[in-house]
């Protein structure tokens, strides 16, 4: 059962989109049968798009000194400002209007978590590829490194590079690169170690094909399935670390102001009921993880070829 | 317990598995009895609803399984449907099992000692010490040496023969009245299969248990069992004493895995095969269930046949079986 | 046995030098070695003086040496901060992180073990669903946000619990103890459940994964079939059997424990060495930096060595393993 579904597998890699009953169509349908999949890929695609046009749809601009009012700080919810506009969701210690910082802080949060994912992505896989096709002393070193990286706590890795590196956005992009590199490694070593094994690639060895038209063209496509749903729950990863991160003030500079640092500014506030300026930042981010979290669940159980009905 | 009545008397058990696709009978109106000092052998294909009988018997089928109607008299008591504390103190006690496989009945991360001394303990006041002293008598009974080094060994310090003798000993510990054997010997290289079978035997004879022995394998029953009953489809579709049985099957599925097994007689000659396979039982059709697989199959084999005895102690579900000297 | 041990340990103190390779090397091609262990503040002649003392005059291998030396002795430099030595000060505040690591560990095992062994057993009951959802939110959620929102809700809002600080505590052989007083505990609550949360959807949810996969083994049914209770049979056959990956998870998850208190310490305030890295990182008290990492690696690689001694006694299995090997 599970080689006849690997194989279908095999096949839809390699076919593409197309034909009526095509694997992309039958995923497609796969994943949106479940409605909590629908609605948070939905919401998701509403938060993407917010951290895109923030720039556009804010309210305010919120780092622009000459349309912030200090007067207006700290104002509850729904409270007009000193300009008569409306702050539906309050206004922080320095007068700023929370939604609009909102719609800006996703867009660094978002902006840096897919940047590192990308990243670790495209270093992780080559490495876990090149750890399979290569076999031998050069699988052992790297796995062994992954291995070693992987017995220690993210927070921890993260927190000595930026121990050693400082603040800023470059150096939080490393921080994540180094966190994620190693499962994305792992994951496509898995697979291209099976992949490996087919016959078809020992067919274009044979051909004598160039290792690297062998290794991108043929073993990579078939590691897509576990690589896009390890994309997902990394991505949720980094965004939370970074927020994390962040909020203990050692990740992004006050002059990125991410989720996470627009929490910690409010969390002296909280103490003294001024609940809005740290929970609206955090109920963003909230939605933010939990959404990529579901999507990636349904990308799992629709991908994983075991499950397959 | 009475001198003649049987140990343990079956009656029309129906054991159904309620699954979102439909109803399974496992297990669709099954007789039989067995007495003590007696093996009954219980044979079929895998699928046949034999070890679901068995696991009726002990009140241990899991849902959606569940047994829906007939009669279990153990002891002259109905137990079909007794609730858990009474079946709880039954089995292991009164009931015991030895399963399949004996790679995976004993816990691998318990000791045999522990294993063998919870089941003492569960259902008898004595104390620890007691207890051990059982167990190292019951090993002793199987033919295990240096017991005492055995106890406190785990099971994946034992051989496949010898933990099947652990299982067996822990069988005996409470000198149960019955005992439901599910495919003891199966797992096991064929010298220490005729070791177990006649340790069996001995044991059953000398303490007068009721033994059920669940098979596929005819040639299994054949050396050990005094009567045998063939399940096929949920159905008991013929019975009798195992040597009529053997010699005079009159069911065309019972003469069809006799012909299926290979013997010195018959070397030469192709062994035969029943064709087909066996039916799925999710919403089996109504009628004889084998009649897809049989060369005497005709329309009115669309009706459910009954179970007929043309003879004392011998029973046939068919209406076109073998006449018995034709075999 | 005591071969596996020795083995072991070998194993660990070449992971040790190996970390204090990278630490050390890490200091000096990151970063100026120079500005990372002298006080900035110090004057020409007194850098000079340190250099010297240091021996980072001299090549790079002798170099490390010295740091080798100066660490076996416990000299790890000095806190620029604080002027005290490094390690004295991460030893002053480790019992609180300690405490706290532990009784988040008690709770996720203590909450968690009979929560995913219930959901394992009755799979498709509500109450399973609901905990199984439970634990996905515990894995998802960012710590330091669920901290904010106890804080918010059982402090604030109902004030019933201190929102920081370690309370009142006292000494147990010598290490002060939080949890020995009852303002000492109200204290210790919200952090040790907010660092517990994580753990315990994992400890959840390998109790479940693990029972449902034992209770389906023939000798869960034999173990039915000998007459035991369902007490019996799940106290001591099934969770014995998932004591094994949860223990082992467990341990090294204990790190993490510590790792994490980072986050939960600096919300809560807890008084640990989680909170001093946070202060030192930010005020860039390099020494402190260096002895924490050395002496979480440490930590880490003697957590590992404790969990594979507990699992070759917990999996008789192992252990046989290991004498034919």
């Amino acid at each position: 059962m599970t080689a006849l579904a690997d194989h279908g597998a095999d096949h839809g890699a390699e076919q593409g989109v197309g034909q009526a009953d095509s694997p992309l169509r039958r995923f497609l349908a796969d994943f949106f049968e479940s409605r909590v999949a629908t609605v948070a890929f939905a919401a998701l695609l509403g938060i993407v798009f917010i951290a895109l046009f923030a720039p556009w749809i804010s309210p305010t601009n919120p780092y622009d000194l000459a349309t912030v009012d200090i007067l207006d700080n700290r104002l509850p919810p729904g409270s007009e400002g000193f300009t008569g506009m409306t702050f539906w969701l309050g206004t922080d210690g320095a007068g700023r209007d929370i939604l609009s910082a909102i719609f800006y802080g996703l867009r660094t949060s978002l902006s840096v978590g897919v940047m590192s994912g990308l990243i670790a992505m495209v270093m992780g896989s080559s490495i876990g590829l090149v750890a399979a096709y290569f076999g031998g002393r050069t699988d052992t070193l790297i796995m062994r490194i992954v291995d070693v990286q992987l017995s220690f706590p993210a927070i921890l890795v993260a927190l000595v590079l930026l121990a050693l590196l400082g603040k800023g956005v470059d150096k939080i992009i490393v921080a994540l690169v180094a966190v994620q590199w190693a499962y994305y490694a792992r994951t496509v070593r898995a697979s291209a170690l099976v992949e490996r094994r087919k016959e078809y690639v020992e067919a274009a060895t044979c051909l004598a094909l160039d290792h690297r038209r062998i290794l991108f063209r043929h073993v990579l496509p078939n590691c897509l399935p576990p690589l896009i749903v390890v994309v997902t729950v990394q991505t949720a990863h980094a965004i939370s670390l970074e927020a994390t991160l962040s909020f203990l003030g050692i990740g992004l500079p006050v002059t990125e102001p991410s989720l996470g640092l627009l929490i910690a500014n409010g969390f002296e506030y909280m103490l003294s009921q001024k609940y809005w300026i740290s929970i609206f930042p955090g109920v963003a981010l909230l939605i933010t993880i939990v959404t990529i979290n579901l999507v990636g669940d349904q990308l799992r159980d629709v991908l994983n070829p075991r499950l397959q009905r | 317990m009475a001198a003649n009545a049987p140990a343990l008397r079956v009656e029309n058990l129906e054991t159904h598995f309620f699954t979102k696709a439909g109803v399974v009978k496992a297990v669709d109106g099954v007789s039989f009895s067995v007495e003590r000092a007696q093996i009954l052998g219980l044979v079929g294909e895998s699928g046949s609803g034999k070890s679901v009988t068995g696991f009726s018997i002990l009140g241990l089928v899991d849902p959606p399984g569940r047994v829906v109607g007939g009669r279990i008299l153990f002891d002259g008591q109905d137990i079909a449907n007794a609730g858990e504390a009474q079946m709880q103190s039954l089995r292991g006690n009164r009931i015991a099992t030895i399963f399949q496989d004996p790679m995976m009945t004993l816990n691998p991360v318990l000791r045999i000692e522990t294993q063998m001394v919870e089941t003492v303990l569960a259902h008898q006041e004595v104390n620890r010490e007691t207890a051990r002293k059982r167990a190292r008598d019951a090993l002793g009974q199987v033919g295990i040496s240096s017991p005492d080094e055995r106890l406190a060994a785990y099971p994946h310090q034992f051989s496949g023969g010898m933990r099947q003798r652990v299982a067996i000993a822990i069988a005996l510990l409470n000198d149960p009245d019955l005992i439901i054997a599910d495919e003891p010997t199966t797992a096991l290289d064929v010298t220490i299969q005729a070791q177990i079978l006649y340790e069996a035997q001995k044991l059953c004879r000398e303490r007068g248990t009721a033994m059920i022995w669940i098979t596929h394998d005819l040639a299994v029953v054949a050396g050990l069992a005094d009567k045998v009953s063939v399940m096929y489809a949920g159905r008991i579709v013929e019975a009798g004493a195992i040597d009529q049985v053997l010699d005079h099957p009159v069911h065309p599925y019972t003469k069809g895995l006799i012909g299926s097994v290979p013997s010195r007689n018959k070397r030469g000659s192709p062994l035969y095969q029943i064709p087909g396979t066996t039916p799925a039982l999710l919403n089996l059709a109504p009628g004889c269930a084998f009649r897809e697989r049989c060369p005497r199959a005709d329309p009115a084999c669309l009706e459910e046949p009954g179970l007929s005895e043309p003879v004392p102690e011998r029973a046939v579900r068919c209406f076109h079986p073998y006449a018995e000297a034709e075999a | 046995m005591s071969a596996f041990v020795i083995r072991r340990l070998l194993q660990s103190i070449a992971v040790v030098m190996v970390m204090s390779l990278i630490v050390f090397f890490g200091v000096n091609i990151v970063g100026d070695p120079v500005d990372m262990l002298i006080n900035p503040e110090a004057d020409q002649a007194d850098i000079e003086a340190a250099i010297r003392a240091l021996g980072l005059d001299r090549p790079a291998h002798e170099q490390y040496w010295y740091f080798l030396v100066n660490a076996f002795k416990g000299d790890l430099g000095s806190s620029f901060i604080f002027g005290q030595p490094a390690l004295q000060l991460i030893v002053q505040r480790m019992p609180a992180t300690l405490e706290l690591a532990f009784s988040a560990l008690f709770l996720s095992v203590l909450i968690g073990i009979p929560l995913g062994v219930y959901a394992g057993l009755r799979p498709d009951t509500l109450a399973s669903k609901t905990i199984m959802s439970g634990s996905i939110l515990g894995f998802s959620l960012p710590t330091f946000w669920v901290g904010l929102m106890m804080i918010m809700i059982f402090a604030v809002i109902l004030g019933w619990l201190p929102s920081t600080g370690r309370g009142e505590t006292v000494p147990l052989f010598g290490v002060p103890v939080s949890f020995l007083t009852l303002n000492g505990l109200s204290h210790l609550l919200m952090p040790a459940v907010n660092l517990a949360l994580f753990k315990m959807s994992l400890v959840t949810r390998l109790a479940r994964a693990g029972t449902r996969e034992v209770v389906h083994q023939d000798y869960i049914k034999f173990a039915r079939a000998k007459g035991l209770s369902s007490r019996r049979v799940v106290m001591v056959h099934v969770l014995k059997n998932i004591m094994i990956p949860v223990v082992t998870v467990i341990g090294l998850e204990f790190g993490g424990l510590i790792a994490f208190s980072v986050v939960t310490e600096s919300v809560f305030a807890w008084p640990g060495m989680g909170k001093l890295i946070i202060e030192s990182i930010q005020n860039l008290d390099r020494p402190v930096i260096v002895a924490y990492l050395m002496i979480t690696v440490l930590m880490f690689v003697f957590i590992n060595l404790v969990v594979d001694v507990l699992y070759s006694v917990l999996d008789p299995r192992v252990r046989l393993q290991d004498m034919r090997a």
